[in-house]
């Protein structure tokens, strides 16, 4: 089994803690789903102390912490952002995201694998937040990363899996790399669908968070991506174009 | 002194990063930075503050 720079990961799933109704809910999703990692962020503390109340919930959950750059569209306030949450949450872990386009928050590929590899070089153990580019993957790991994380389709927009050809092809040019989706995942199917390819976890928050029952939907897509999982590692058949019947022919009584 | 906080203008009596989270009430897991670049919580009692500092205090947020 693959593991996250040495960890291996409970659950394939890694779920968002952004957008639910309520922290209740948001910890019944964590709980029921089992969802193993905990994407996090930074932001201005306010007077009240907000923050320290969800810390405290967040810690409890008793799950791996990865907190991420989001929203950052710079190097320097990427990497300043990285030491802030290194601090706070006590992790080299960072997800690293490098804005490059507001209405498509396409990632900043050449800004990415800059800050990629200054993160690296200061200890960070980076997990990029990516597209499904081949050359820039490469680039990736060579500036220190060993986890890629290629988007399905654009953040919150539920699209499922884009660009299933180049992801496909991902998996085949990187077999020892750990690789997740991240971003764009709507549905159960679409979930089960990268663990099928041969992902090795799928990263998503807005389609639990914002389902009409997020923990029913948090259940759902834990269900996916074991599901997806075993599929691949039971070696699924080739789609054909013709059909094959399933009952053997042979033996069938002479009737007409 | 003028600082400005999380965005907003402020006048404060600290003269340290340290003294200011102290006496604007942060307590627990905050992180720093002045003037864009980040200071470690070991650094915040040493860190001088100046007029028009731009200092910044986030917390743990939820995230995607």
């Amino acid at each position: 089994m693959k593991t996250f720079y040495g960890t291996e990961l409970p659950n394939p799933l890694m779920l968002g803690t952004a957008q639910y109704p309520s922290p209740a809910i948001l910890e019944q999703a964590f709980r029921t789903s089992g969802a193993g990692v905990a994407t996090v962020s930074l932001r201005r503390e306010g007077a009240g102390g907000a923050g320290q109340a969800f810390w405290s919930m967040i810690r409890d959950l008793g799950v791996l912490i990865l907190p991420n750059t989001a929203g950052c569209h710079t190097v320097k306030e990427a990497v300043t952002t990285a030491h802030m949450a290194r601090e706070v949450f006590d992790t080299p872990w960072i997800k690293l995201e490098l804005i490059g386009h507001t209405d498509s928050l396409q990632p900043d590929v050449f800004q990415l694998v800059e800050a990629a590899r200054i993160l690296t070089d200061e200890g960070f153990q980076v997990f990029p937040y990516t597209t499904e580019d081949l050359i820039v993957a490469e680039r990736l790991l060579a500036a220190g990363c060993q986890v890629l994380m290629p988007w399905g389709a654009p953040i919150g927009s539920g699209r499922g899996l884009n660009n299933e050809y180049a992801l496909r092809a991902m998996r085949a040019e990187f077999p020892d790399v750990p690789l997740v989706v991240d971003a764009g995942i709507g549905l159960p199917s679409h979930a089960a669908h990268a663990m099928e390819l041969g992902y090795d976890a799928v990263l998503l928050n807005t389609a639990v968070a914002r389902a009409g029952d997020p923990v029913a939907m948090a259940r759902a897509m834990a269900l996916a991506v074991q599901a997806g999982q075993l599929a691949h590692q039971a070696d699924p058949i080739e789609p054909r174009d013709m059909a094959e019947p399933s009952t053997p022919v042979i033996g069938k009584a002479f009737l007409s | 002194m003028k600082i400005v906080l999380n965005g907003e203008p402020r006048e404060v009596r600290a003269e340290t990063l340290g003294e200011l989270l102290a006496e604007c009430g942060f307590s627990g897991r905050v992180a720093t930075a002045v003037n864009e670049e980040f200071v470690p919580s070991g650094l915040r009692l040493a860190h001088k503050l100046a007029e028009g500092d731009r200092v910044e205090v986030v917390a743990p947020m939820q995230g995607g």
